[in-house]
């Protein structure tokens, strides 16, 4: 594994995943001398400490000026560097996104972009701050691999990876701390492919980012509560998204459901959508996601005004479970 | 070292040449942004004939000059000289904009040989030129970069950031130059959105600044050796701010309507003879003022 950092449960407990990130760059950057930080006056909110600590001369803040970010961390990367970008996700993907688009994706400018307040994880600070159409955006974007880690420890996986493959990556952290869903970073994590975070054989809920964890507590309230078998799949790559785990779900559990803290236009869902229904396979289908600009306030409680926390799935997997399959000429009781 | 007499001249020669092959691709493509393709065109020569420190037979030297056009739809004249100077087939010339061409409008640099970054959305050039700049002195190279705006396109503000951060890191290895042909697409630069005092503005930005008529080779060059001379030290990068002209040497320059045009026969037989007319002019002053 390149870096060589390892991080446990413990870690991610004692630290935001933010930080962990921090970590894990400054690790890379020690070890390697092409590696740069870039940042936009975010150096303290995306935790680049540890790097500003060993490697201070490579970390670049160009100021308030989120194009320029890009555009300059797509010139150190044309003249031989390895950019780490790290930002807000708002403006990473918005402010930024010509750039985005022309200096990084369209050029395969060898730049990681680490975008921190993600999704609704700086719930407070409202919808200017809000991430909730990054996905949409960044999965666009041709050439670009899109990550959204579930934890600290998925985090560090994700920054691994990026390091170690050439093109440009998007990787979508929280602001704070991660509900631990791996313990180690030993899990198999790979790069496009989904990870199993719960069997089962009634009804797949496909997750991403904090919505995982949330997942996996309804699918264990839901075996004890209702004896449901809820298959739940931590979709860290949401490109190229893993569509053999997609169909496999399709086929064995004819029921599928998707999860994420993002508008349910051109996100997770809109991937996972898009793979089924290229399939030509039917299945009982649900997007959770913001519906529209999203609340003031604590990720927890705008997680469930939206219904992508626990309670949110477990309604939403008991609704869709009334939906039968017969092979018959009643079309009002399916999808 | 001034630019003698006879580099002038052989200068002046290759830009005359390159005047005619951007006004034969316009041909070939159909159409092209000819205006801002001639007012820039001096400033291409002497960057691939006289500075830039590039081998045509390893394009991606990684310790090479950079060039970055900002203004990407000068493209019309960009894609001659990188042709001319044997980064890529002249024959590629003539299919400019047509469909399936490695050439298009704009260049991509994964496409096209011997370009730096992929122009083309204006505003850009400053930033991914801030990048190389500061990528070669964070790894002790001593490459330069060169890059070069349109003036309309000043009016995109991401510029500016990309001029501030050369500014805050001292970037002396990255020059800059401003095609200041007084015109964008709906009229005047004047007329649609101020730029002036234009000058002035680069110099509060941090810029050394240096007004030459960007037209004029041998202006471009001495304005040239100065920033290069400054290099020896970290200090702030220079701009140079090139009064130049829209079209120039065809007898539309100047009009702004001349920004994208389409060229039937009996213009381009009446173009050819003005730029022959306007090159004859150039030579007699450069052999008038030469040394």
């Amino acid at each position: 594994m390149a870096g060589g950092f390892v991080y446990n449960a413990i870690d991610q407990t004692e630290v935001a995943t933010a930080e962990i990130y921090g970590k894990a760059i400054a690790d890379i950057m020690l070890n390697d001398p092409k590696v740069v930080a870039i940042t936009a006056d975010l150096a303290k909110s995306t935790k680049l400490g540890d790097v500003l600590k060993v490697c201070p001369e490579r970390v670049i803040n160009v100021g308030i000026a989120e194009q320029d970010m890009m555009g300059v961390a797509a010139g150190m990367a044309k003249a031989g560097m390895v950019p780490f970008v790290s930002g807000f996700s708002a403006f990473c993907s918005m402010r930024a996104c010509d750039q985005l688009h022309t200096d990084i994706c369209y050029q395969k400018a060898n730049v990681k972009i680490v975008a921190t307040h993600s999704g609704t994880s700086f719930g407070q600070a409202g919808s200017t701050h809000h991430a909730i159409t990054d996905l949409a955006i960044t999965r666009a974007m041709p050439n670009l691999t899109v990550i959204v880690p579930a934890d600290g420890v998925e985090t560090a996986n994700a920054v691994n990876a990026a390091y170690a493959t050439e093109g440009p990556f998007y990787i979508r952290i929280n602001r704070g701390f991660d509900l631990v869903l791996n313990t180690t970073m030993d899990y198999g994590f790979e790069v496009g492919k989904a990870v199993t975070v719960n069997e089962g054989t009634d009804i797949t809920v496909i997750a991403c980012g904090s919505c995982v964890a949330q997942a996996k507590k309804a699918a264990e309230f839901l075996s004890n509560a209702d004896g449901l078998s809820v298959r739940v799949l931590n979709m860290h790559t949401i490109k190229p998204i893993d569509r053999e785990a997609i169909l496999k779900a399709v086929m064995e559990t004819r029921r599928i459901i998707t999860v994420e803290d993002h508008l349910v236009t051109g996100g997770l869902g809109s991937a996972v959508s898009e793979v089924v229904v290229d399939s030509g396979k039917a299945c009982a289908f649900k997007m959770l996601g913001h519906q529209g600009f999203a609340m003031i306030g604590l990720q927890e409680d705008i997680m469930a005004d939206a219904g992508i926390d626990a309670n949110g799935i477990i309604a939403a997997v008991r609704e869709v479970m009334k939906k039968d399959f017969e092979e018959d000429d009643n079309w009002d009781d399916e999808y | 070292m001034a630019l003698s007499k006879q580099e002038w001249l052989a200068l002046e020669k290759k830009a005359h040449e390159l005047r005619h092959l951007t006004l034969q691709t316009t041909v070939w493509a159909g159409s092209g942004h000819l205006g801002g393709g001639m007012s820039v065109l001096d400033l291409l020569t002497i960057m691939y004939y006289k500075y830039l420190n590039i081998k045509v037979d390893d394009p991606k030297w990684e310790d090479r000059d950079r060039f970055i056009l900002s203004k990407g739809h000068a493209a019309i004249a960009y894609a001659p000289v990188l042709c001319d100077k044997g980064f890529n087939d002249p024959e590629m010339l003539k299919t400019f904009n047509l469909s399936g061409s490695k050439m298009g409008m704009h260049l991509d640099s994964n496409k096209v040989v011997g370009v730096d970054a992929s122009t083309g959305s204006l505003g850009h050039g400053a930033s991914i030129a801030a990048g190389t700049a500061l990528a070669a002195r964070l790894q002790g190279k001593d490459f330069l970069t060169y890059m070069v705006t349109g003036d309309g396109e000043l009016g995109e503000g991401s510029n500016w950031e990309g001029f501030m951060t050369m500014n805050h890191y001292q970037l002396s290895n990255c020059i800059v130059y401003i095609d200041r042909n007084h015109c964008m697409i709906d009229g005047n630069t004047e007329d649609v959105m101020k730029l002036e005092p234009l000058a002035d503005k680069l110099t509060a930005f941090g810029f050394n600044t240096i007004c030459v008529d960007g037209n004029n080779i041998k202006e471009l060059c001495d304005a040239t050796d100065i920033a290069i001379e400054r290099l020896k030290e970290k200090c702030n990068p220079t701009c140079i701010l090139m009064d130049t002209q829209k079209g120039a040497g065809l007898p539309v320059a100047g009009d702004y309507h001349c920004h994208y045009m389409a060229i039937d026969d009996p213009t381009f037989e009446e173009y050819k003879k003005a730029l022959d007319a306007y090159y004859a002019k150039r030579v007699e002053r450069a052999e008038k003022e030469g040394e």
